[in-house]
């Protein structure tokens, strides 16, 4: 189980390298959407107050992270996708695509935080914990989001799918993290953070578990 | 008459709703006054949403464990029904928070988490639409159902408890079982959850026979 999944994931990682333009289109995608920010909020740095400046930024993050994980079920063809059928465990294939998309999640978090800081302004006062927050806001929008890809993936239209289904289910996640990383930006002791990284920890459990529940039945269609 | 009795207690149950909890004594309260009655109205909505709810996950529930179309459409028809009862729930608390609050709406924890749950079953029901072939949008969609109601218990059930509210019965904000102590609103408001609940069963059931009769319709 544990050879299988790391194989998967070495393939995707290994699919992703061969077709760069996706990785570069996605990372370009954060860099102008926060350049399309910058300029439409005609900032000098410092000029926007926090919350604005916190609640654009997971913004922008749960805009890419949609638009990055949809394509997890669609790149490969259908055809391929049979084949993985008769070789690998339905279990071993979710675990694989949501531990893949958390590690492209956080590359492309933190390449945004980084053109982010330095174009909007830095006003975080508790750098590691903005980390934190960033590091399991990637777990969570990549768990969430890769089941809700499987799902819009067998469907028609699924652009507009994935993001109908996904953005009412993300949105408890979406308010403990805004709580989390406002915290780190006012510099508040980390402690007052605790609650709400447990509750967020807990949602990811529960996605976790009805992902690995779940995707056997949708694997099947 | 055997499968019917849950029809009669909703007509029985309401009918006395209705006119007793129009000429019912209740408590005096201040800022409440008679918009207190709401709570025969407002609060089942939600209850009857629940249980239609409950009802739609559990076919989905049996659904993958055993595909048979029939159970699908009872999901279907079940989240319909749940729907319809969170529409009428948010009007009418947005009615009772006119003359309470003073606003149509405000940004509430339990509002938002109406509004949310609202929006997830809209998608549920444009997922069902994007599909051609029966059996599979009968699995994704159960797929996407029991997913749904998972993310949704922390959204309505813990969100709001952790958060300071204005809505009566959380966030320090007293029900209203403090206030009656004389159990006259108790003895309309159980009634009418029981009511409500049945009601929305038999619409349901309507809907579930209606829909037999057009498929058996487009088969001749």
């Amino acid at each position: 189980m544990l050879k299988e999944i790391k194989a998967l994931i070495d393939k995707e990682i290994r699919l992703e390298l061969r077709q760069k333009y996706a990785l570069n289109g996605m990372i370009l995608y954060v860099v102008s959407t926060v350049y399309v920010c910058y300029l439409s909020f005609r900032l000098k740095s410092n000029q926007i107050d926090k919350v604005t400046w916190n609640t654009l930024f997971w913004i922008i993050l749960l805009f890419t992270a949609t638009n990055a994980i949809a394509k997890s079920f669609t790149q490969e063809r259908f055809g391929r996708l049979l084949y993985y059928y008769t070789l690998a465990n339905p279990v071993a294939i979710i675990i694989s695509k949501i531990l893949y998309n958390t590690l492209l999640m956080l590359v492309l978090a933190l390449v945004g935080f980084g053109v982010y800081a330095v174009v909007m302004g830095n006003p975080v006062g508790d750098i590691g914990m903005y980390l934190i927050s960033i590091i399991l806001g990637a777990i969570g929008f990549a768990s969430s989001l890769t089941m809700v890809a499987g799902i819009a993936s067998k469907g028609e239209n699924n652009a507009t799918l994935m993001a109908i289904l996904s953005f009412p289910i993300i949105i408890p996640m979406l308010i403990m993290l805004l709580k989390i990383s406002k915290n780190a930006l006012d510099g508040l002791d980390r402690g007052s953070s605790l609650d709400e990284i447990l509750t967020l920890l807990a949602i990811d459990a529960i996605v976790l578990v009805l992902s690995v529940i779940l995707f056997p039945y949708l694997w099947r269609s | 008459m055997k499968n019917n009795w849950y029809k009669i207690l909703a007509v029985v149950a309401l009918a006395y709703v209705m006119v007793w909890g129009f000429i019912g004594v209740i408590p005096r309260q201040p800022v409440l006054h008679e918009t207190a009655r709401n709570l025969y109205f407002h609060v089942p909505m939600w209850f009857s949403m629940f249980a239609m709810l409950g009802m739609s996950v559990w076919n989905s529930v049996q659904y993958l464990r055993n595909p048979l179309l029939d159970l699908d459409t009872k999901a279907a028809e079940y989240a319909n029904t749940g729907i319809l009862f969170g529409i009428v729930g948010i009007l009418t608390g947005s009615i009772w928070a006119r003359y309470t609050w003073g606003d149509w709406w405000t940004s509430d924890v339990k509002l938002n988490g109406a509004a949310i749950g609202l929006l997830i079953y809209f998608a549920y029901i444009i997922l069902r639409g994007s599909f051609r072939d029966e059996q599979q949008r009968a699995r994704i969609s159960a797929i996407y159902n029991i997913f749904a109601v998972a993310l949704l218990i922390p959204l309505l059930i813990i969100l709001p408890r952790m958060t300071d509210s204005l809505h009566p019965g959380s966030g320090g904000n007293p029900g209203f079982k403090p206030m009656d102590t004389e159990h006259t609103m108790r003895i309309v408001f159980y009634p009418a959850c029981i009511g409500w609940i049945c009601l929305g069963f038999w619409i349901t059931d309507l809907k579930l026979r209606f829909r037999k009769i057009e498929q058996r319709f487009q088969n001749i």
